[in-house]
Parts: C-alpha cells; sequence; structure tokens
C-alpha cells in the first residue's frame, strides 16, 4: 500500500531499460496501462525491418491467463468457438471467444504447454469472463500477465538471430509450433506466431530474463539488422497481413452500451474459427439462429483506388451509405491502399464494387475524395516464407 | 402594483429557472422567499468568518448543460469545476480510491481485485445504457399512461419503443435494473466488499432505503445521469459554493425582467371561482397573479398553502400519501488546516473527491437499520468533501472547509422530535466515524454547523429534510411524480402549478422540474415556448 | 425412439400436475423423485412417534379451481378441512380476527373495517388482473408472438376497465412496500402487522422492503384462484400430494419414487433423459424439471454443460429464505390467552408491529439469531385427530426470520432458536412448554436438504419482482422453456412463482403442448 505511488502510474515493462534506451524519439503511448513506444526511430523504417530483416516488438502487455486443471481442454472447448482438442500439445490456436449472445468478446491465442495445461493471450483482459467459464469446471485461471515477459521477434532474419541465441532447430518449427530452451538458467519459450504476417517468432521468458534477452538479441542480430519497433509500425504490418483488432476493428461485446454495435464472428469474416460440430460453446445457438437467419455486417478487406488511406471513411454503394472503415493503412510493401469495412448485408461480397468517401487534409485544406474500392478475397501481404518449414534462410 | 402575470413561490434553483423561462417569454413574473436570501438548498452562506458552507447541497452535476447554456449562467458567474475521484478507507487501514482516469482507477481496483477491475468495464458499460434511456426522458415531460390524448400516447409509444429497441433479453435486464436493490446488482459484478460498498453509496444517498433495498439500484443511476462538460456521471464544484448556482439563476432571470421578493412567507394560494389568482403571505400582503407556480414540495403545496376545500379529496390524499422520508443530515465544518486520513498521502488527488468510511454492504445496512429503530445510525455512511481543495473561494488559505453528507438521520427520533441532545449526538457519532481514521481531524475543527433533518427542513423548507423533496422509488418516478395523474405540472387547481424537485425528474439540483413545468405553463399560456429542448444522446 | 416423451423431474405438486396434464394429452410420462412419497413440499411426515405434521407447507389456499376442475380432483378423494378464520394473537388477549372480508377485535374501529373492505376489493382487483397472467405463460415483450400479443392485450384491456383511479393506485404501488401502503389505508396497528405479515411471509424481506406489495399480491391472487380459502388437508399435506399422484397415474403417467435423478443427461447438443442414482438411464424427448433453477442447472444438469451465459444467471438468481418450521408433539390442548378452545382451529398468527418485524428481520441478514419472530400457526389435529395420539395434539408452525447459516453454527444455533421460539409462544400460550413431549425444528438449511429447495426458499427463488413474472426465473430461460434445448422448467421456479398454486406445472404442460414439442 502506498500513496502516490507506482500502483497506479502507468507501469513500465520488464524490457523498459532497454526500449527507453533505444527510443530515439522519445514518443510513448498507453499500451494496457503500460508505457509503450509509438515508434523507435521511423515509423517507416521500422516498418521495414518487419519485412526485410528483424523487429523486435515488447509484447509484455498483452495479458496472458494459465489454464490449468483436470478440465482444462473441456473448459477451453466451451470457452472458444473453434475444436480446441485439435490443438496438440506445444501447439498455438488463434481463436475468438463468444457470449451467449453469439458476439465476440475477444480474439486471441491458446498455447497448449501440457495436456491439460493452457495459456491464453489476449488482448483484452478477461479476468472476469474467464472466471464466470469456471463455474462447473475444474480448472484454475492464474493471471500470468506480469510473470511471462514477452518478445515478438518477426522478419525474414529472425529465425538466423534467434538460432544464434540458442534455439537449436528453431528453423524445425512449424507455424503455430512451440519450443522450449533454456537461457541463462532460466527457460525460454519461442512460438512461431505473430501479427505481422511474416516468419516470426514470439520469446517468452520470466521478466528476470527479460534485459538479458533483449542484450543478447540486439547484440546477435546486429549483423542481420534487427531493429526495435513500435506500435505504429506493427499497426501497418497487421493491417497488410489481415489481422483484427478488438477495439479498433470490433468491440469487446461484453463492453457494449449502445444496442447493435457488437459483432459476431460472421460479422467479422471469422466463421472458419467456428466449429458447429462441437454440441456446446458459447454462443452456439444464437451463432446457429444468425446462420439460419442471415447476419447484419459483413466484414470486407478493401482495395482502395489511389493512395489516400481510407481512415474512418464512409462506405457507399451507389449514394447510399452501407458500411464504415475500422482500419485503413497504405501498404509498403504489397504498394496498395486497404482498407477493412464493416458493411451492411447484402453488400460487401467480394468482387463488390464499393466507394469509400475519403477526407483528408493537407496544411489544413481539407479534400472529399470519393474513391472506388473493390472487395477483395484475402489479406493482400502474403509472405510464403510464413508457413515453410524448415523456415526458409533469409 | 402587486399584479403580476406569475407568481413562483420558493427561490431555490427550480423557482428561478422557472421564473427565468416565464419571464424570458415576456411574462412579468416575481419570485417570492420565505428567507431574506435565495437559493433555498441551493444555497452557499458564511457561517464562519472567512468560510462558506453550501449548506445543504454540495456537488453539481445533474444541472442540464441545456439550462446552463441557454440562461447564459457563464455569462451570470457560474463556473463548474469537476473534481473527480474519491476514497473510501477501510477499517484495516488501506483504502479504496476511485480515480477518474480510467486506467489509474483499473490498476487501483486490481490492487483490491484484478477480476473486479476487469469486471468494472462491464459494469460501466450496463450502467451506462440505463443512464442513455433515462437522460432523454430529463428534459421531457412525462406522458400519462391513463390517458388517451394524442400526446400521451405518442409520448407513451415512443416512450415503450425505445425499451422494445433493447431486445428481450436486455429489456428484462433493465426491468430487473429498475426494481433491483443496489446490493444485489452491484454483487452481479464485484466480489471485493470495499469496492461494492464505494458503489452502493451512490445508490442510498438521500433515500430512506438500505443497500438490499429494492429500487436503490436505480437511485444509482440517479446520480449517474448527470454530467459535467459531457462527462456523463462526472460530479463538480460550483466555484464559491452551490449558492453560486442560485446566483447565477437570479441573475439570468432578473436579466428577463423577472422580480425576487425576499422574507415573503406564503400563507395561501388564493383561489377564485376555481382558478389561482395569488397569494396571501403570513403577514397578511397579497400579490396577485393568474398563474402560481409552486415551488413548494407536493406535501408542503397541497397541506400548507392550498385550502383543502379548493382541491379534490383524492390530491389531498395523494398528497398525505406521498413519501418524503428524512433519511440524512449534514455537517458543514470549518478547518484549520487538512486532515491527513490514515492510509492515504495527504497530497493524493483522491483528498479532493467524495471520501467515505463504510467499507462494507453490511456497514451500510446497519447503519440502515439503525434509521428505522428511529435512531441516527451509530456507524454513519459519510460521504465528505473538502471543496477548498478545489475551489480557494470556500475558505482562507492554508484553512479549509469540509462538508459531511450523513446518512442516516431519521425525521424524528424513536417518534419524538429532535432535541438538542439528540442533535449533540448525532454530531457526536459524525465526528468519531471521522476522527476513527483522521488523528488530527478533531483538533483542527474550528466550527461545526450540524444540520439534522430538523433544521433542514426549518430553515430550506425541505419536509422531514429530504433533499429530493420525495423519496425516488418508482411509485414517485417519472408518470408517478408526485402522484398519478398530476405528473404533468399541473396542480388541479387552474393556474396553478408545480415545479420543484417533487416532480419529474426528481432531486438533486438538475433544474429540469422547473423548466419543464415552465415549458407546460407557456404552452397553457398558448405563448411561445422558451424551454430548450434536450441535447440528443448519442 | 426414447423411452418416454417426458421425464419430469420431482413428484412435487407442481410436477405431478404437469404430468397429469401431459398424459390427459396423451404423452407418455414418467416422474421421478428421490423422496418415498409423493408431494414434495406437500408431506406428511411422523416426526415424534405417533405425532404426524405437514411437514413443509401446512395450509392450502392458493390451489387452481381450474385444475381441480381439469383434473377432476373433487373426486380424488382429497377432503379439506373448513375454510379458516385469522386469529391474529395480541399480548393483552384482545386478538384480531379476520374472517372474509371482515375484522373484529383488538380495538379496530369502524373506520379500518371500512378500510379494509376496500383495501381488500383494491387488491381483489389486482389480483383479478393478475389471474389473466397467472393462468398463461408470461408474455414475451419484445419477441412477441400472437399468444403473447393476446395476453398483452388482454392485460390492457383490463388495466382499462379497472378505471383510471384503480390504474393509478396500481401504477404506485405495484412497486412499493406494504409498510406504507397499510400505513395509508389503517390506523390500528395489529391490522397493519397481520398483513404485512401475509406479504413477508416465505420472503427474506421485512415489511419496509419495496416488492411486499407484489408478495402480497401474489398471495391475494391465489387465493383468488383457489376460492377455497385457509384450509387445512385431512391426513396432511402429504394427502395431497397423494392425490395429485393418483390423479397422475389415473391418466396414464409413470411415478417412480424413492429414486433420485442423479443428472439430466446431455447428447450433443440437446437434453436427451436423466439418469438415475441406481446408474439407470431413463431417455425422453423432454426433461421437464419441475426442481428449482438452481438445482436443475447447477446441480443436475452441470454448469459445464449449458452455456457461460446461462451458469451466470443461475449464479445469480436469488434463493435466500428466512423461513423456519417449528413441530410440537403436544400432550394436552394449549391454552391461548383469550382464544376459545374452539378457535384453536382457526389460523392463528403472531406478528409483532410492522417496525417490530423489521427489528426480527435485521440480526437475519447479518446470519444472527432474532430475538423476536413471526409464527403462522396450525393446530391440526382439532380437526383431523388421527395426526395424534388420541387427546394429546400437534402444534406446527411457520416460523420468520431464521437465518440460513448462522454464524454460530446450527448445532448450537438450533437449542437456543428452539427455546427462544417456545419463550415467544409462552407470552401468548403460558404454559405451552410443559405440554410438549417433543419437538422439531426445521431450519432452512434443513428444508434444503429434505426437499431439495435451494437455499430452504419455498418460493424456489425468491418471489421479487427482478425475479417474478416474464422475468422468472431469469431472462433467457422465460415461458418455461429454458436455453438448453429439451429442457423445460415446471417447478415454482417457473412463472408465477411459488405456494401451492400449481399453475406453474400446469402452465408448462400447455405451454410444451402447445408448442408441440413432443409431436
Amino acid at each position: 500500500m502506498s500513496d502516490i505511488s507506482r500502483d497506479t502510474m502507468l507501469l513500465t515493462t520488464p524490457f523498459h531499460s532497454r526500449v527507453e534506451a533505444m527510443c530515439d524519439l522519445n514518443d510513448w503511448g498507453n499500451w494496457m496501462g503500460y508505457t509503450t513506444p509509438n515508434a523507435y526511430f521511423d515509423i517507416e523504417l521500422e516498418y521495414f525491418a518487419i519485412r526485410s530483416t528483424t523487429g523486435v516488438f515488447d509484447l509484455s502487455p498483452m495479458n496472458k491467463y494459465r489454464v490449468r486443471g483436470p478440465d482444462a481442454q473441456r473448459y477451453l472447448d466451451r470457452l472458444i468457438t473453434r475444436d480446441v482438442t485439435k490443438i496438440g500439445v506445444n501447439r498455438v490456436g488463434y481463436a475468438i471467444w463468444c457470449d451467449d449472445n453469439g458476439q465476440v468478446i475477444d480474439d486471441g491465442t491458446i498455447f497448449r504447454l501440457e495436456d491439460q495445461d493452457y495459456r491464453i493471450c489476449s488482448y483484452q483482459r478477461a479476468d472476469d469472463w474467464l472466471a464466470w467459464n469456471t463455474l462447473g469446471f475444474d480448472v484454475t485461471i492464474e493471471n500470468e500477465s506480469e510473470a511471462v515477459a514477452g518478445l515478438a521477434v518477426q522478419g525474414p532474419t529472425s529465425c538466423t538471430v534467434l538460432t544464434l541465441l540458442g534455439c537449436t532447430d528453431i528453423n524445425q518449427l512449424k507455424p503455430f509450433g512451440i519450443a522450449h530452451y533454456t537461457f541463462e538458467g532460466r527457460p525460454l519459450m519461442v512460438s512461431r506466431t505473430g501479427f505481422t504476417g511474416d516468419l516470426g517468432y514470439e520469446v517468452w521468458v520470466p521478466p528476470e530474463s527479460a534485459e538479458a534477452l533483449w542484450d543478447q538479441l540486439f547484440e546477435l542480430g546486429r549483423d542481420y539488422l534487427i531493429k526495435p519497433i513500435g506500435s505504429h509500425a506493427l499497426e501497418l504490418a497487421r493491417i497488410e497481413a489481415g489481422f483484427l483488432q478488438a477495439n479498433v476493428d470490433f468491440m469487446p461485446a461484453e463492453e457494449i452500451v449502445r444496442v447493435g454495435r457488437s459483432r459476431s464472428p460472421f460479422e467479422l469474416g471469422l466463421e472458419w474459427l467456428v466449429d458447429f460440430n462441437k454440441p456446446l460453446f458459447n454462443g452456439r445457438s444464437a451463432l446457429l439462429r444468425e446462420k439460419a437467419k442471415g447476419s447484419r455486417y459483413r466484414f470486407a478487406m478493401l482495395d482502395v483506388e489511389g493512395n489516400k488511406p481510407a481512415e474512418h471513411s464512409f462506405i457507399l454503394k451507389g449514394d447510399k451509405q452501407v458500411g464504415t472503415v475500422t482500419s485503413a493503412a497504405w501498404c509498403p510493401t504489397a504498394k496498395a491502399n486497404i482498407a477493412y469495412a464493416q458493411i451492411e448485408m447484402p453488400h460487401g461480397a467480394v468482387g463488390d464494387q464499393l466507394v469509400a468517401e475519403i477526407y483528408y487534409q493537407r496544411e489544413l485544406h481539407w479534400t472529399r475524395l470519393l474513391a472506388p474500392c473493390k472487395v477483395i478475397d484475402a489479406p493482400i501481404f502474403k509472405s510464403p516464407k510464413r508457413w515453410q518449414t524448415p523456415a526458409p534462410p533469409h | 402594483m402587486n399584479q403580476y402575470d406569475a407568481i413562483v413561490i420558493g427561490a431555490g434553483h427550480n423557482g428561478l429557472t422557472n421564473g427565468a423561462y416565464l419571464a424570458k417569454a415576456g411574462l412579468k413574473v416575481a419570485v417570492l422567499e420565505r428567507n431574506p436570501y435565495i437559493g433555498g438548498a441551493t444555497v452557499s452562506r458564511e457561517l464562519h468568518k472567512g468560510w462558506w458552507y453550501s449548506n445543504c447541497s454540495y456537488v453539481a452535476s445533474l444541472l442540464r448543460p441545456e439550462i446552463t447554456r441557454d440562461l447564459e449562467l457563464p455569462r451570470h458567474g457560474l463556473q463548474v469545476v469537476s473534481f473527480g475521484g474519491g476514497a473510501t478507507f477501510m477499517r484495516n487501514g488501506d483504502y479504496f480510491g476511485n480515480y477518474s482516469d480510467h486506467d489509474r482507477h483499473y490498476r487501483e481496483m486490481a490492487r483490491h481485485s484484478k477480476r473486479d477491475a476487469n469486471a468494472y468495464d462491464r459494469y460501466a458499460a450496463d450502467t451506462s445504457l440505463q443512464t442513455k434511456l433515462i437522460r432523454p426522458y430529463l428534459m421531457r415531460t412525462p406522458p400519462d399512461p391513463t390517458s388517451l390524448k394524442p400526446r400521451d400516447l405518442r409520448d407513451l409509444l415512443e416512450f415503450a419503443r425505445s425499451f422494445m429497441d433493447l431486445g428481450e433479453e436486455k429489456l428484462l435486464d433493465t426491468i430487473k435494473f429498475w426494481t433491483a436493490s443496489v446490493g444485489d446488482y452491484l454483487n452481479e459484478y464485484f466480489e471485493t466488499d470495499v469496492i461494492k460498498a464505494h458503489m452502493a453509496g451512490s445508490g442510498i444517498i438521500g433515500t430512506a432505503l438500505g443497500v438490499y433495498s429494492p429500487g436503490t439500484a436505480y437511485v444509482l443511476l440517479h446520480h449517474y445521469m448527470g454530467d459535467v462538460d459531457g462527462n456523463v456521471g462526472a460530479w463538480g464544484f460550483a466555484r464559491g459554493g452551490m449558492g453560486a448556482i442560485a446566483n447565477a439563476l437570479s441573475k439570468a432571470f432578473q436579466s428577463y425582467g423577472g422580480e425576487i421578493i425576499c422574507d415573503a412567507n406564503v400563507d395561501e394560494v388564493i383561489v377564485k371561482n376555481g382558478r389561482a389568482a395569488g397569494v396571501a403571505l403570513k403577514d397578511g400582503r397579497e400579490y396577485k397573479a393568474p398563474i402560481v407556480v409552486s415551488n413548494l414540495d407536493p406535501k408542503r403545496t397541497f397541506l400548507d398553502i392550498t385550502n383543502p376545500s379548493d382541491l379534490p379529496k383524492d390530491v389531498v390524499k395523494k398528497a398525505r400519501n406521498f413519501k418524503i422520508r428524512g433519511s440524512s443530515g449534514k455537517l458543514n465544518i470549518a478547518l484549520d488546516g487538512l486532515p491527513v486520513f490514515h492510509g492515504l498521502d495527504p497530497r493524493n488527488r483522491l483528498m479532493a473527491g467524495d471520501l467515505h468510511f463504510s467499507d462494507s454492504l453490511e456497514r451500510q445496512e446497519r447503519a440502515y437499520d439503525d434509521w428505522k429503530a428511529g435512531t441516527w445510525s451509530k456507524d454513519p455512511y459519510l460521504d465528505m468533501m473538502i471543496p477548498s481543495l478545489t475551489d480557494p473561494t470556500m475558505a482562507p488559505p492554508g484553512k479549509h472547509m469540509m462538508s459531511v453528507f450523513v446518512q442516516y438521520a431519521p425525521p424524528k427520533v424513536e417518534g419524538r422530535e429532535w432535541t438538542d441532545e439528540d442533535k449533540d449526538g448525532f454530531e457526536k457519532s459524525v465526528i468519531d466515524q471521522i476522527s476513527n481514521y483522521s488523528p488530527n481531524f478533531r483538533d483542527l475543527i474550528l466550527h461545526c454547523e450540524t444540520r439534522t433533518p430538523r433544521e433542514i427542513e426549518a430553515e430550506v423548507g425541505l419536509t422531514e429534510g429530504n433533499i429530493f423533496m420525495g423519496e425516488l422509488t418508482f411509485d414517485q418516478l417519472l408518470f408517478n411524480r408526485p402522484f398519478p395523474g398530476y405528473a404533468q405540472y399541473r396542480s388541479p387547481i387552474k393556474g396553478m402549478y408545480l415545479c420543484s424537485s417533487g416532480t419529474h425528474p426528481g432531486g438533486g439540483v438538475m433544474a429540469a422540474p422547473g423548466a419543464n413545468a415552465a415549458r407546460e405553463i407557456l404552452a397553457d399560456l398558448k405563448r411561445p415556448n422558451t424551454v430548450p429542448g434536450g441535447y440528443a444522446d448519442d | 425412439m426414447t423411452d418416454y416423451d417426458a421425464v419430469i423431474i420431482g413428484a412435487g405438486h407442481n410436477g405431478l400436475i404437469c404430468a397429469a396434464y401431459l398424459a390427459k394429452a396423451g404423452k407418455k410420462v414418467l416422474v421421478v423423485d428421490g423422496r418415498a412419497e409423493p408431494g414434495g413440499c406437500a408431506s406428511t411426515r411422523e416426526f415424534a412417534p405417533g405425532f404426524s405434521v405437514s411437514d413443509c407447507a401446512q395450509w392450502l389456499s392458493q390451489f387452481d379451481q381450474s385444475i381441480v376442475k381439469d383434473l377432476d380432483l373433487g373426486s380424488a378423494g382429497l377432503k379439506l378441512g373448513e375454510p379458516k378464520a385469522t386469529i391474529s394473537l395480541q399480548s393483552d388477549g384482545d386478538h384480531l380476527m379476520l374472517a372474509g372480508d371482515t375484522i373484529s377485535g383488538a380495538g379496530v374501529d369502524s373506520a379500518d373495517q371500512a378500510a379494509y373492505r376496500d383495501f381488500k376489493n383494491m387488491i381483489r382487483s389486482f389480483a383479478k388482473l393478475m389471474t389473466t397472467l397467472y393462468r398463461g405463460r408470461p408474455p414475451k415483450l419484445v419477441e412477441q408472438n400472437w399468444t403473447d400479443r393476446l395476453t398483452l392485450m388482454k392485460l390492457g384491456v383490463g388495466l382499462k376497465l379497472m378505471g383510471r383511479e384503480r390504474l393509478q393506485d396500481l401504477m404506485r404501488i405495484a412497486l412499493i412496500n406494504i409498510y406504507d401502503v397499510m400505513n395509508e389505508h389503517f390506523s390500528n396497528a395489529a391490522l397493519k402487522s397481520a398483513i404485512a405479515l401475509d406479504a413477508v411471509t416465505g420472503t427474506n424481506m421485512g415489511p419496509r422492503s419495496p416488492n411486499t406489495v407484489y408478495s402480497y399480491l401474489h398471495r391475494v391472487t391465489g387465493e383468488h384462484l383457489a376460492q377455497t380459502g385457509t384450509t387445512q388437508v385431512m391426513g396432511g399435506m402429504g394427502a395431497f400430494g397423494q392425490c395429485l399422484a393418483a390423479a397422475a397415474e389415473k391418466r396414464g403417467a409413470t411415478l417412480r419414487l424413492g429414486s433420485a435423478v442423479q443428472a439430466i443427461v446431455k447428447t450433443e447438443d440437446r437434453v436427451t433423459g436423466v439418469t438415475l442414482a441406481s446408474g439407470e438411464t431413463v431417455s425422453a424427448k423432454l426433461v421437464i424439471s419441475s426442481a428449482d433453477p438452481t438445482t436443475t442447472f447447477r446441480d443436475l444438469l452441470g454448469y459445464d454443460q449449458m452455456e457461460a451465459g446461462i451458469a451466470k444467471r443461475v449464479e445469480h438468481y436469488r434463493s435466500r429464505s428466512g423461513t423456519a418450521k417449528l413441530h410440537l408433539a403436544l400432550s394436552g390442548l394449549p391454552e391461548f390467552n383469550g382464544v376459545t378452545a374452539d378457535q384453536l382451529k382457526e389460523r392463528l398468527v403472531i406478528a409483532p408491529s410492522m417496525d417490530g418485524m423489521e427489528t426480527a428481520l435485521n440480526p437475519m441478514k447479518y446470519r444472527e439469531l432474532s430475538q423476536l419472530h413471526t409464527f403462522d400457526i396450525s393446530i391440526p389435529t382439532l380437526e383431523d385427530p388421527g395426526l395424534a395420539p388420541t387427546g394429546q395434539h400437534v402444534l406446527s408452525a411457520i416460523v420468520h426470520y431464521v437465518p440460513y447459516a448462522p454464524d454460530i453454527g446450527w448445532e448450537a444455533g438450533k437449542p437456543q432458536l428452539l427455546s427462544q421460539l417456545l419463550s415467544e409462544l409462552e407470552a401468548y400460550a403460558p404454559g405451552i412448554g410443559a405440554l410438549v413431549s417433543a419437538s422439531e425444528l426445521i431450519v432452512p438449511s434443513d428444508l434444503e436438504a429434505s426437499h431439495g429447495m435451494t437455499g430452504g426458499n419455498w418460493h424456489h427463488g425468491e418471489l421479487s419482482i427482478d425475479q417474478a413474472l416474464m422475468m422468472r426465473p431469469f431472462p433467457g430461460s422465460t415461458q418455461y422453456a429454458t436455453a438448453v434445448e429439451g429442457l423445460y422448467l415446471c417447478g415454482a421456479g417457473a412463472h408465477p412463482g411459488g405456494g401451492l398454486q400449481g399453475l406453474p406445472g400446469r402452465n408448462a404442460a400447455k405451454e410444451i403442448l402447445k408448442r408441440g414439442a413432443l409431436s
């Protein structure tokens, strides 16, 4: 108990001393209550580190929940919409979870560490919902967010750098696989996961190892042009790679105030994560009804003409407003202008021609631009490296 | 010369608001006030040299922004300063801080329970939904469900539709919310005693109910539905004390040509041929007007200043049955310096917020048990503030003014009137409560004004000292306020109207009743409306 | 092919009624219950050698007459006693007598007598309106279909027909407390507390608690549905259970008693049957539970078998209770001050003042024993001597406010409470203690254990507005169908709730048939 205290200040991650030292721009943001860099030295250059060398992103503020106990697998299977039994030990699965109304609460990754020992890694906090879900299950939930420090090490040279760090045969690790090592006498876990769509890994260590890990990575990776990246650069990469983000592309169902503002998996283009063969999961009956009745919205990836990002744009079909943009960026690798939009049904099918009503300003002069756009069927950036095993040498 | 177009009885904030809108429409209006000063319960008084007390109401949030802006209250000197934050001190020496910054709030809550800290977002969303449902109706006249008039039917339909839009399950949850106790409601979200207790306070303040009494979840909402600068649920201080609100309203009123007459104690509303014709004062003076608006509570209006023979029988009965329950008291204290509380650095900004000492629902419920038994709470729930930490005009530099709202204090002590000894006993229970948590508090007291329901009733004219001019239970809300059939500001006597907090949307320094009543009066006079509509809630 | 069309969990009155209606419609129905006797809360038990008592519910006053007619119970051998007057005992022996719409004694004046008639008329007109709501499934408000719209329309017409003044009364008092309503209508303290007692019986509320008018209205609606007055069942309430069981069996329903349901079986995404304590599984198209919602969802189905939001709803469903039962075996007929021997067969109540009831309630909230209680007393042996050895008697009393789990524990608490209750009785019936040859105190946790009612709550969940009518038991599982496919509710935890009304069972059966859930 203390007073004007660190208890209530923005927290710092276990990597903070190193992050601060490298943050040339001194440009900070607040992510999940932590002081985190928006950018280290140049957003554009940081972005290209992900695509052509290695970018390192401090993931520590992610929420991590350990799920253990005899019912851990059954517990998760009811929690998430996909079949958790298909995630093997030392494998990771991307998943979403819904409320009883079939509305998405959050997405995240499920790490299977042992037979009945899982870790959920989520963007939003989930203590309350996970606790409610334990009713009727012999399972314990532990909030490990502060006990596990993490770095995303992403990009074509990332495998090489991690190999130099002592991650033997890391190139053999399949996408969504997990490998365990020791680092300076403490456990180090690597998962071949990430938010960039590129070859990349996430490295998880106890907080005590954090500074040494950072130091060694940057020391060993220097010749492979390793660079720290901030949240702005990551944002570019995730949009290019087709990843959704809670609070940006959808609102967590439990925090919705206004009726109708939450979204179902179908409305977010995530039907591939819903497995109706499972007899029970949260939201199943509502989603079955929605499937029969039809959805209200469609998630669309738009290829927008021109080079003006369609941020916060209205989407029109003819004169009629049929949707709004949730995320948009000019994608430097794909050289494409991409936007994610929520489009009212029945519009927004793949191939649909729409118009983005874009407002942008130059020197305080605002321009309204009606940019034609087309609904595309897959993320614009697809790196074969992401899926290759063994991981290709850069 | 004593002839007016309209007379408003009582220069509280609603009377002044009502007068201002009538005057703005071109009527010749007089507002009569019994006391030598205006404001009613919205008042600041210097009862100890250099210290200004907001004797009764002490914080601002509910004051409708539409009215503030329309009557140009800032131009007339009103400044509402947001304070934000607060704390509940615990018996174990710790405290729970309520920070207005979301992240800071999260981490403080997480210090007590991570689950609760996370659940708070769900709680905030669900409670906001309820707030959004009710806010559009604050600046409107409630429809009468028993009426078949097109206007009532249309408004009812709209009202029903806004609820139907919620969908079956959310609608049922809404009904549950409106009928549940604040304790049960909070139990659906939180596990930590102090967190629940901190939030439950808003469900009982000014109300003769306990945290486990059904209906108190709505009272919580009543404290959440205001805003400061668009921050819904935020609270602020009026610079210079609450009297600043009454002063600004009076200036606005006067700027439209209105006249305020103090020391004018109304004895009776004069009714001629079934129509209001003016008022007679206790000192024999008479003022004539075809419109008489009462800003007194419904009991006083119909039982004290109206001749029963002028009223239908059912109205007398309804007025008698109208529930105004004295449930609270107030201490205003001049302090020689800043008190220090266990566990909290005095520099912490939480000190400028609302401070409490009840760290469990059980303690709050026991405080209510005392009220039920007809005595003041021995372990009282306090809503305590030090406005001089926010507003330098309230006390000399380095000194402080403390406002302590006390829940519960009964209207009568074990069935008899309050005595001075009772008042001392009440004061002692409050001072002891604070001293339990603040070692230097007692020595800092320079002056203490203690107000039991007896004093509040005598000075301000609030029946039983009830701050809301009538319990905020469902039987007295919306189209039931003050009673069914008379919720549209019209009394049964032609030309006589109600504009007090005893009418929709109820108590608190909101000014909406005064404005809504003016709109109805102007409609009856077939004059153009001067009252602004409510801001759209997005 | 399933073993049965429907398996009904619990052979309480609602389960049996539901079974009888379904069987009557030609459905193949099995009723299972762990208790050896049918009837659930309508049960008779020998609590001391030679002394038997209705060990849970003791009065029959709310049983819907349409069920009597539909199931032809009149000819099924059910024997009821004479309708009882209520005598509210006063410490000075000048008791208040309530019989029909007339009241006397305890110094009630003519003004109160007139006010009482007016009050009863008002409440009856509300009760009449409630009948529309009680005899059907509770309407949905948004996702309405024509049945719901019809109910809502009927209600609307009923409201209009009541007249503007009555409607205004209803709008005002529907959600408030009995305390204020009593003070508004009456001046006699004994009268106020006698009525208030009926408003708080079976709840954990005091007269000052909002919603107590609703609980009173619920009771009066039951009386309106029954039109029998307050009566005792000859042979104890168990005879009523037997009679319902016979009615169900006569129509073809099968009963399996002494065979507790261990679990509700879910196969894939729907409920398909039950497993019994014996390990045997019985399959059915539907499982209809007359157990309380918490027992049904948490204990029998299991939270792991439903979507988490339902489990959360069940956890929030409140089933606190303050009701206990006192059973005394008496070696002779007790004497109550100011009560003639003839009057002893009436319903005797001891209701402290309304403020006294609040005082009595307070300790219960903090898991403590109270120094003051309310009593609803029956001496059934006067009309039904067979319940005790010749010349001896049984006294059965419903007692409030008793905590569910006192901090001192029941081992220490029970003897303490028993002597407290006896001393309270002694004040009205001097010498009664000397007549007690055996006694039994049933606290809420005992009722939970013996009758499977969570929290010992007679209503299968508190009957406050937020858990009543179209909210009962909780959003998403109203209208007898639950959010779990194949699982229905037909107990007091479903609309319209507790009391021996029989309507949840009847309404559930009608709803199931109407939906074609079994065709």
